[in-house]
């Protein structure tokens, strides 16, 4: 209940905190909206030396429309996600996804930047990331890059994330003005990671998917791009039959791992009712 | 002038007395955030203590080093069991009769275990400290599987008994057994089951869950060294029996200990036994000379205090083919953990696991009870399970749903078949019980009259035509409880808590200018004591509710009492509030007659008055008699206007009602949502009725969190599993369904206001309800019994055993 | 700067400017109760999920007990005690939950009516879904929520009519 003591840093621009990271190195964590890390803290699972707050870094903030893209701080809070009218517009997926995440007070802290950067397969907002195939900029103190989300993820906990590096900004294009969308999870109550989730968006044109995109949560070791499963799509006019083929490819690339949220052949089948849902109200959306 | 005289309906609408949804007086200081919890207790000097505890579920300790945590600043010692065996402490008594560790002696028996005790000058450094406590311990094979407790090459856990053949409740059969206890005609039932046409036989298991107040335990002992009196504030249900312990265990006189409930933010029996935090705090305040204060964290809570349940019951009915039911037959396998630390009556090591014939005219049936150890925490008896009777209730409830199935018979029209008429009351159950009253049939068809009983079968039959047919992916339960309870503990002939006799008292003074003040020996956790019993009084003796101050917890003041658990504090302390209140009644009839001049025979009682009969145009207030009983009393009595009441209750009480849960399960996910859910209770006479529906409301919240997700597990390994709130299912507002309650009124005929009791009956009818709905939904299918909780996964699996789904 | 060294943070707490040597790693929820001596916020669990130490802190809900003090440096906070008026009359939801009776034991109370406090901010008129949903981060064991829903949705009321009444002045 009590965490280990560190020395606390209060940068006030990306710059310093990442100077900072660089020459703290391992004993240092970034501190974003801090609700997965201090609990773990809490529980003495992590217990880092120095906590760098990025809290008031205004660079961080914000979601704007730029051209084609949209820009996401990664500082941005779930709340404000889900408040966005940006969003609202341009990728309603995103608030849809921030909605089942946590409750409403972890949801004024929780960043969409601490949310996609540590890799834990069962945030919810990674898959999200695949889904809309965002890059994250990633800042380090020899300057930024680019990553796609979907190159991000190794392993369980292991990213593309270099040591001294924090994610700033995360970034994609807007969806088609028609698309359809829909995050569907299931969860055991409020507050709970995903059983399994589905994120879908896809266009439809002459009574045929003309794209599509899936992504699985909380199935395997990272978030999965569920390639076969929009092939499968792709082309056809969205009947039982291809959405039954996307769910049945979905569920052959999942691994989910047992635990107290049930065996891992209930979690697979779960995610195929997932995919199956999410491309049925996704389908009821596209225009 | 002349203000027109107040009606009898507006003088008893000021009075606020029984009947009326008071409004509570103890929110002020709630909900202004200023209760007055253990942890908020600051006392000059106050240290901390904390728990190094151990991650093995069995172990040797080798040993023990706690230089590191000793020399870091801040911290004034450690203690192990070597500090506390010269003080006779490292083990304690149990309420059942057994020994319990209180700091690890030499092994450890149950995952997180309390190993040592660090006192440091804040909640930080104690933190700090614990993580610096280096133990050794030599891992030995778990038993975690209560079935195999009593097998020949089963570890044995309690080397300190193993010897010991002879328990507290008689002969123990093997090292690792506690207990048996039978009741009922074993002859006679085993005749009927072989001569019977129909039998039925099941295991239902009730697991293992944890009641969770949001409040953990905790205490702050303050040992004054110059008076040789010590005060303990702490999350206690039963403050004086707390005192009483504590003067046999410590050595310190009885009247030298002060136990001080202060408010208390939940109980539901898991506040009730006497934990290592509290012995630590104690010792460790008496060695240092200043107060200590101990706070359980979440996790230490769930894993380390009285759990509730882990009963398995072989339940079988044997019955007619056309269903009356001939009789029952119950063996029980209680899991206890490593100790026996089950607050139950002590004559009864099974609780009133004997209500189990239930609601029902069951003529024979016989009952027996093995009590096993384990490596799990100990604990057994809480979550408003009236001392057993939750799982009795499930039990009952299920086997006779079971039977329900084998006749093809409506599980309602089945009960209705075999309740208790109410010309039967007072009843004689087949295992003991002699239940007050019930008006069962009425309060069953009434239930189903309201719900739309036929009309829901009706649904429920097309509804599995369109499954059948692939029109829907959905299956409705319909669940049906009618659950009998017994409550108030209880009459001294047969209850006791460690050999003091459960009654329970009240302490009513009032003031020359009408106000008053009562005390009672129970404790409330939540349950609105300072409104409600303030309510009897007002009724009783025409002083104002708002002008009554109620008092309870702190034993320098209250009178003696058992405490608040068991849903006795109507059914025991409220009668003893009756009285008292009728004492002073008494009393000041004859003050009134005196200031009237009449003959006392002359005068009548009426709501807040005292008038002539046949002339009621001549009265004297209530109020004018509290100022004349300082003045003006008739020659030879003595002045002033108290009263006390020790009430040994005859009986127990025996609330009933009947649940009625609808529900649609989501097969290819396993969810379930609640559709309705409709409670009616009957607790006889309802003094706050907006108190009874939040007591209920939360009592099916509990139920619903048990049925549909609790559990507190251990692998094989003896690891504990579920104990954050991560896993740990406590439903939040959304899944939380909405509940309809409603009310019959059966009056308890021995008790002084017919009241019942009733903080407990929705867990212990709401479980089987809920639990009935969901194996419901798959009857059709053949399915007899599916073990809680029913959880989505769960669900999802019998689903797939049938075919349904994967 | 070593980590066991103090670090002074400051704040506006319940309309008050306050200040204090903590540890970095001091808790929110302890520097109100230790430091502040402000009980009303509790602690009822290690992991995040029962909502009791919520506190509304720059006009957002959040879980004191998973906030350093030194994150709060130079914020607005608000907790229970500072809920009532100046002159102690009652925020129309602390008198909603006594009508409403949306209280047993009173622990999760303070977190809950500081948490309906800013639902009713971001959505003056809840449905009865939006209420459960609002409050979906504080754990009650003793009401079953449904007096609590009662309470916020007539509280909602009371305030609306409130606004009308500051409105037409």
């Amino acid at each position: 209940m009590i965490p280990g003591r560190f020395t606390y840093h209060r940068p006030g621009s990306v710059n310093e905190a990442v100077q900072l990271l660089a020459s703290l190195g391992e004993d240092a964590r970034p501190l974003a909206g801090g609700h997965s890390l201090i609990p773990m803290m809490k529980l003495r699972l992590a217990q880092p030396e120095h906590l760098i707050d990025l809290g008031r870094i205004a660079a961080l903030k914000g979601i704007r429309k730029d051209g084609a893209e949209i820009v996401i701080g990664a500082m941005t809070t779930q709340a404000e996600i889900i408040g966005s009218p940006v969003l609202r517009e341009q990728a309603p997926i995103l608030i849809e996804a921030a909605q089942v995440i946590a409750d409403p007070q972890v949801r004024y802290a929780g960043t969409i930047g601490g949310n996609v950067a540590n890799g834990d397969p069962a945030n919810d907002m990674p898959g999200l990331m695949l889904c809309l195939d965002a890059r994250y900029t990633l800042t380090g103190p020899n300057g930024a890059r680019q990553v796609a989300a979907r190159e991000f993820y190794e392993a369980a906990f292991f990213t593309k994330l270099q040591p001294g590096e924090i994610v700033t900004e995360l970034r994609f294009a807007v969806p088609a003005g028609n698309h359809g969308w829909a995050y569907e999870k299931l969860k055991r109550k409020i507050g709970d990671y995903a059983v399994a989730a589905a994120a879908v968006t896809l266009t439809v044109s002459g009574g045929k998917c003309a794209s599509a995109a899936i992504a699985l949560t909380n199935v395997a070791q990272t978030p999965l791009l569920a390639v076969d499963a929009a092939k499968a799509l792709v082309g056809s006019n969205l009947d039982n039959s291809a959405i039954d083929a996307a769910a049945k490819a979905a569920m052959a690339i999942s691994d989910p791992v047992a635990d107290t949220r049930g065996p891992k052949e209930y979690r697979q089948s779960v995610l195929g009712v997932m995919v199956r849902r999410a491309i049925e109200r996704a389908k009821s959306r596209a225009r | 002038m002349n203000a027109p005289a107040p009606t009898r309906a507006e003088r008893e609408a000021a009075l606020k007395g029984m009947g009326f949804a008071r409004r509570r007086t103890e929110d002020a200081r709630f909900i202004q955030g200023k209760g007055n919890y253990v942890d908020d207790l600051k006392l000059p000097g106050m240290l901390f203590g904390d728990f190094v505890r151990s991650p093995y579920g069995h172990a040797r300790i080798k040993k023990i080093d706690v230089s590191k945590a000793a020399a870091l600043p801040g911290v004034k010692a450690v203690l192990t069991a070597e500090e506390l065996k010269p003080v006779k402490l490292a083990w304690m008594p149990t309420l059942a009769g057994d020994v319990q560790m209180v700091l690890a002696d030499g092994k450890v028996l149950f995952a997180n275990q309390e190993v040592a005790f660090v006192i440091a000058e804040d909640r930080y450094i104690a933190a700090d400290a614990v993580e610096l406590v280096e133990v050794e311990y030599e891992p030995l094979p778990p038993l975690v599987d209560p079935f195999k407790s009593m097998a020949s090459d089963a570890p044995i856990l309690r080397e300190d008994i193993k010897d010991k053949l002879d328990g507290a409740h008689g002969k123990r059969k093997h090292p690792n057994h506690i207990f048996e206890w039978v009741v009922g005609d074993k002859e006679a039932t085993d005749r009927v089951f072989a001569g019977a046409p129909v039998t039925v036989k099941e295991l239902i298991s009730y697991q293992r869950v944890h009641p969770a107040p949001l409040e953990t335990c905790a205490s702050v002992a303050s040992m004054d060294k110059i008076k040789g009196e010590l005060t303990v504030w702490g999350t206690f249900q039963a403050p004086h029996v707390v005192r009483t312990v504590a003067a046999i265990l410590s050595g310190i006189p009885e009247h030298k200990i002060r136990i001080i409930s202060p408010d208390i933010g939940g109980g539901f029996g898991n506040k009730v036994g006497v934990y290592p935090g509290y012995v630590c705090s104690i010792v460790a305040s008496i060695v240092l000379g200043v107060p200590v204060k101990w706070v359980e964290d979440r996790i230490e809570n769930l894993s380390a205090t009285a759990f509730a349940r882990d009963y398995h019951m072989t339940a079988e009915l044997a019955a007619t083919s056309d269903g009356k039911i001939l009789g029952l037959r119950c063996h029980v396998l209680a899991d206890h953990g490593a100790f026996d630390a089950c607050a139950d009556p002590s004559k009864y090591p099974a609780g009133f696991f004997n209500i189990v014939t239930g609601s029902y005219d069951i003529p024979v049936a016989h009952l027996a009870v093995d009590g096993v150890y384990t490596n799990k925490a100990p604990g057994g008896v809480a979550y408003r399970c009236s001392f057993r009777v939750t799982e009795a209730a499930y039990c009952i409830e299920r086997i006779v749903d079971v039977l329900a199935r084998k006749l093809n018979m409506d599980p309602a029209e089945l009960r209705l078949k075999n309740l208790i008429k109410t010309e039967q009351f007072p009843y004689k159950s087949a295992l003991g019980w002699e239940y007050d009253s019930g008006n069962y049939a009425t309060a069953l068809n009434k239930a189903m009259e309201t719900v739309g009983y036929s009309a829901l079968r009706e649904e429920q039959r097309r509804n599995r035509a369109d499954f059948q047919n692939g029109k829907t992916r959905t299956l409705m339960g319909i669940g049906v409880a009618f659950f009998t309870e017994i409550v108030g503990a209880g009459p001294s002939r047969n209850c006791d808590i460690l050999g003091i006799a459960m009654f329970d008292s009240a302490e009513i003074r009032v003031h020359p200018t009408g106000a008053a003040i009562a005390r009672f020996g129970t404790k409330s956790q939540g349950q609105a004591h300072e409104t409600t019993y303030a309510q009897i009084i007002a009724t009783e003796t025409g002083i104002p509710a708002d002008m009554i101050a109620v008092e309870e917890g702190d034993t320098s003041t209250a009178p003696y009492g058992l405490g608040t658990y068991g849903s006795r504090s109507t059914p025991v302390a409220g009668a003893a509030c009756a009285r008292a209140a009728r004492k002073i009644q008494a009393k000041a009839r004859k003050i009134a007659a005196h200031l009237m001049e009449v003959g006392e025979k002359d005068v009548e009682f009426d709501v807040d008055r005292f008038q002539v009969k046949g002339l009621p145009e001549k009265f004297k207030t209530m109020k004018e008699v509290c100022w004349a009983a300082y003045n003006n009393v008739p020659p030879g009595m003595e002045p002033g206007l108290e009263a006390v009441d020790y009430y040994d209750p005859p009986n127990m009480t025996y609330p009933f009602g009947a649940y009625i849960c609808v529900l649609d399960i989501d097969v290819d996910t396993g969810s379930t949502k609640v559709r309705r859910f409709y409670a009616l209770d009957d607790c006889g006479t309802r003094i706050n009725p907006m108190v009874i529906e939040g007591q209920v409301h939360g009592g099916l919240t509990e139920a619903f969190g048990i049925a549909m997700g609790q559990e507190i597990a251990y692998d094989a390994t003896g690891n504990v599993q579920g104990v954050t709130l991560m896993d740990y299912f406590l439903p939040t507002a959304v899944e939380t369904p909405f509940w309809e309650t409603d009310h019959t009124v059966t009056p308890s005929p021995h008790h002084p206001i017919g009241a019942k009791g009733v903080g407990e009956s929705p867990n212990v009818g709401g479980v089987p309800a809920f639990s009935n709905a969901v194996i419901d939904a798959f009857a059709h299918l053949g399915v007899t019994h599916l073990q809680m909780p029913h959880d989505a996964w769960r669900v999802w699996k019998a689903a797939q055993k049938l075919g349904l789904v994967g | 700067m070593s980590a066991d060294a103090k670090v002074r943070v400051a704040m506006t707490v319940n309309g008050r400017q306050v200040s204090a040597e903590v540890e970095s790693r001091t808790l929110l929820i302890h520097f109100l109760r230790e430091n502040l001596n402000l009980t009303g916020p509790h602690i009822g669990c290690d992991t995040s999920h029962c909502g009791a130490c919520t506190v509304d802190l720059d006009g957002k809900s959040v879980k004191s007990c998973t906030v350093f003090a030194v994150q709060a440096e130079g914020a607005q906070v608000l907790t229970i005690e500072g809920m009532a008026a100046a002159d102690g009359s009652l925020h129309p939801l602390q008198a909603a939950f006594h009508e409403h009776h949306g209280l047993q034991c009173g622990f999760c109370t303070p977190g809950m009516i500081t948490r309906a406090h800013r639902l009713l901010q971001e959505n003056p008129h809840p449905t009865e879904a939006e209420i459960r949903m609002g409050i979906s981060g504080n754990i009650c064991r003793c009401t079953g929520y449904q007096n609590i829903v009662k309470a916020i949705s007539a509280a909602a009321e009371t305030i609306a009519g409130l606004k009308k009444e500051e409105a037409a002045e």
